[in-house]
């Protein structure tokens, strides 16, 4: 059953010419659905009048796994989860599971994670902004330029960690390794390849008169709207809002980093605005890296030496929350004893901000509904769990 | 000047095997080509996306295309259960042959194709307007959904497009006084002399642009490739074509983007015409030949290059942008160009107004992209504001 808007456009003389409304099904396989979801969208000719997203195809049961995992084997699970960008999924699991146990993190682990973190954003908004451009339909040409990109950073994660999607590197306590020995330098001339990358994409895209026509003014959202939706990361800040958790509650060394919030006069949340602040966040993410890369202690641990060989955790519970790559990610962790969590809830940010599509997708072309899905750059694994 | 493929029957004693003959080679020939635009295409887009493209098929991958027929050919010839029998293996064939049609007037040299018809302007655009049946019955007949989107859409930016690129060659044709192919070739050289004007796209660069911008969009391709957008409607109206029907598609979009260009090329760019007056070794239609196949080549080009560059526009602004922009400027050259005509003007009088109008056009354009805040152009994130939360 569908719930019909309630301001529907009738076309002039449409009131007595007979037209029946078609749903035609996008997904679960389909080119632009980035994943395995689907929406079932209700046109009127081009124009989207109802659109049903289905979603759980992805399901693997993360939390349940988690719960019936040791704290240090489920660690794999939550790779899993925002595919695109592992290592910044495992740094929250691991920061609330050290939060409830109540465990330091050396030095020098804090800024490794740090360095994965962002680099794991950086590929994140990469594929965001390679796929986009093909969702907006330039033949792929964006898609290869992003991904020339990401294959360095990918590069860099299997010389730190062995595995490129999911590297598993993060540990409750640190991480699992130091850095292998031309770390700094191989880190810097990627984010100088990076810089050039994001120039490409910018030059491709975003100086390209059909792509800004086609995306200005698409679907603009207000922060409250936003705020109501439960829409965070880079969809709320594009919205003119300035919430960053790294600035607005800094877990970890983010409060010793220099780093802006991209801020507009003019942002109105639309699509365009949305791309924009991806690549924009991407230089700062790029200038926090620098940063790390200076200012880091050039020798020391990396692993917590302190920890026992089975992690118990008697009593606690704690919601922490970590500007991942999509938005909000919120770790709810319960421990009541035993070696394995009680409870262990994922507040996925692309699952929230999935969920404004409908509202914006109503009342727009078929065609702009796929650049919007697009713009709201959901992870399907980060969505189902 | 010798004509050595003149009108007449050459091959045979009677017009008709000598027909027939012809048909065969064009139709040899455009296998041959459509297979390897369609390699030349995957390599051209490669060297632009930084990749390499088909390597492994034969030397420099140049067997790729012939696997790649032999693989369609041998897949399975699938109808959906849904589908409307008839209509949708009739599709393709409605597709498909009026461009091997349109291939039956394009002169590839002086006097040198199937048939010089004296109205073959008129029958190369009539001709390939028939395309969109075959199209309308494979969105139809399909019995789905995103082909039935597939073929409205294609039908309604085909019809559109078809008015501001038919009175794109009118005003061709008014200067040209002709419909005959052969003669508006003969008519352009980059040397006027008595009776010649110099290629049209001097003489009208504002038609030329209306005529390449539809012709894109005749063609579906970038950034008018809507009827069979990829990331909306995986394929449009060939979605549930599989094997040597959905070839058969494929092989109409290639025919038809080397038609295109060869005519183009006849219309615009002056056919077989060169800036050179003196006369080379080994004969004529050779150099005639080579010539036109490297101008179309040069189109063709230009076409997978706008391909690779640019995003695809929404049907809307598709819409719009035919009937506000191109229709509006192809008729205003038109009246121009029918009272420069009726009173004797020079030809620099044509070169100027078309010339104005496609400063117009191209100033209409960047006037939207400038006339936008500032704050939301190139590379504005470079300069983001020191936040303070």
């Amino acid at each position: 059953m569908s719930i019909w808007p309630e301001e529907r456009v009738l076309a002039p003389g449409a009131a007595e010419f007979d037209s029946v409304d078609m749903t035609i099904n996008i997904g679960p396989q389909h080119p632009a659905t980035h994943g395995v979801f689907r929406m079932v969208l209700t046109v009127d000719g081009e124009v989207v009048v109802d659109c049903e997203p289905y979603i759980g195809y992805l399901h693997r049961g993360l939390e349940k796994l988690t719960e019936n995992n040791d704290y240090r084997q489920a660690m794999g699970y939550w790779d899993r989860t925002d595919y695109l960008a592992g290592m910044a999924c495992e740094v929250p699991y691991c920061m609330a599971v050290e939060r409830i146990a109540g465990i330091e993190v050396p030095e020098r682990a804090e800024y490794i994670r740090v360095i994965m973190a962002e680099l794991s954003r950086i590929n994140s908004h990469f594929m965001f902004a390679g796929a986009f451009g093909a969702d907006v339909g330039s033949f792929g040409t964006s898609f290869i330029y992003a991904w020339r990109e990401r294959e360095r950073i990918y590069d860099l994660f299997e010389e730190v960690a062995g595995d490129r999607m999911f590297p598993t590197y993060i540990r409750i306590g640190g991480v699992a390794m130091d850095l292998p020995d031309n770390f700094e330098q191989r880190c810097r001339w990627v984010l100088g390849s990076i810089r050039q990358g994001i120039e490409d994409l910018d030059g491709l895209l975003t100086g390209n008169e059909i792509f800004v026509e086609r995306c200005r003014n698409l679907s603009p959202l207000t922060s409250e709207r936003a705020i109501a939706l439960g829409v965070t990361g880079p969809l709320l800040r594009a919205t003119g809002l300035q919430w960053d958790l790294r600035k607005a509650e800094p877990y970890g060394i983010y409060d010793r980093m220099k780093f802006d919030i991209p801020w507009r006069a003019d942002l109105q949340g639309d699509i365009f605005d949305r791309f924009w602040m991806r690549l924009a966040e991407m230089y700062q993410s790029a200038r926090i890296i620098e940063q790390c890369l200076d200012e880091m202690p050039k020798s020391g641990l990396v692993l917590n030496p302190d920890l026992p060989k089975t992690l118990r955790i008697d009593k606690g519970e704690c919601y922490f929350r970590y500007e991942g790559t999509k938005g909000e990610y919120g770790v709810y962790a319960y421990a009541r004893g035993g070696n394995k969590p009680y409870r262990m809830k994922l507040r996925s940010p692309s699952f929230c901000n999935l969920s404004a599509l409908r509202e914006m997708v109503v009342g727009n072309y078929i065609a702009d509904a796929i650049i919007i899905l697009g713009s709201l750059d959901i992870v399907l694994g980060e969505v189902d769990k | 000047m010798t004509p050595f493929l003149a009108s007449g029957a050459i091959f045979g004693i009677w017009n008709w095997t000598d027909a027939i003959i012809r048909i065969l080679i064009i139709v040899l020939v455009m296998t041959v080509v459509v297979v390897y635009l369609t390699y030349g295409e995957r390599k051209v887009i490669a060297r632009f996306q930084q990749r390499l493209g088909p390597t492994r098929t034969g030397p420099a991958g140049l067997l790729q295309g012939l696997a790649d027929a032999l693989k369609l050919v041998a897949k399975e010839d699938l109808r959906p259960a849904t589908a409307d029998r008839w209509v949708f293996e009739f599709a393709p064939y409605a597709t498909f042959i009026p461009v091997l049609m349109v291939l039956v007037v394009l002169p590839f040299a002086e006097d040198w194709g199937v048939r010089n018809l004296a109205l073959g302007m008129f029958f190369v655009f009539a001709v390939l307007g028939l395309n969109i049946v075959g199209m309308l019955m494979a969105g139809l007949g399909s019995g789905n959904k995103f082909a039935l989107l597939g073929g409205i859409r294609a039908a309604a930016q085909m019809i559109s497009y078809e008015i501001p690129l038919v009175l794109s060659l009118l005003s061709v044709a008014m200067i040209a006084r002709t419909l005959d192919l052969n003669a508006i070739a003969a008519g352009q050289s980059f040397t006027p002399e008595s009776g010649q004007h110099a290629p049209y796209v001097v003489l009208q660069p504002l038609a030329f642009l209306i005529f390449f911008t539809a012709m894109l969009s005749e063609l579906h391709r970038a950034p008018f490739d809507i009827p069979v957008a990829e990331s909306e409607i995986v394929g449009g109206y060939f979605v549930e074509y599989s094997g040597i029907r959905w070839s058969m598609f494929q092989l109409t979009e290639y025919a038809s983007m080397w038609a295109w260009s060869v005519f183009g090329s006849v219309v615009f760019l002056g056919g077989w015409a060169v800036p050179d007056t003196h006369t080379w070794a080994g004969p004529d239609w050779a150099w005639q030949l080579g010539i036109t196949l490297i101008k179309s080549l040069a189109w063709i080009i230009a076409i997978m290059w706008i391909r690779v560059t640019v995003p695809r526009l929404r049907i809307d602004q598709l819409m719009s942008f035919c009937w506000k922009v191109l229709l509006p400027l192809a008729l205003a050259q038109l009246l121009a160009n029918g009272f420069i005509l009726e009173y004797d003007g020079p030809d620099i009088l044509l070169t100027l107004t078309s010339a104005l109008g496609a400063v117009a056009l191209l100033a209409l354009i960047i006037f939207r992209a400038v006339k936008r805040p500032k704050s939301k152009l190139v590379g504005t994130y470079r300069q983001v504001q020191v936040s303070t939360p």
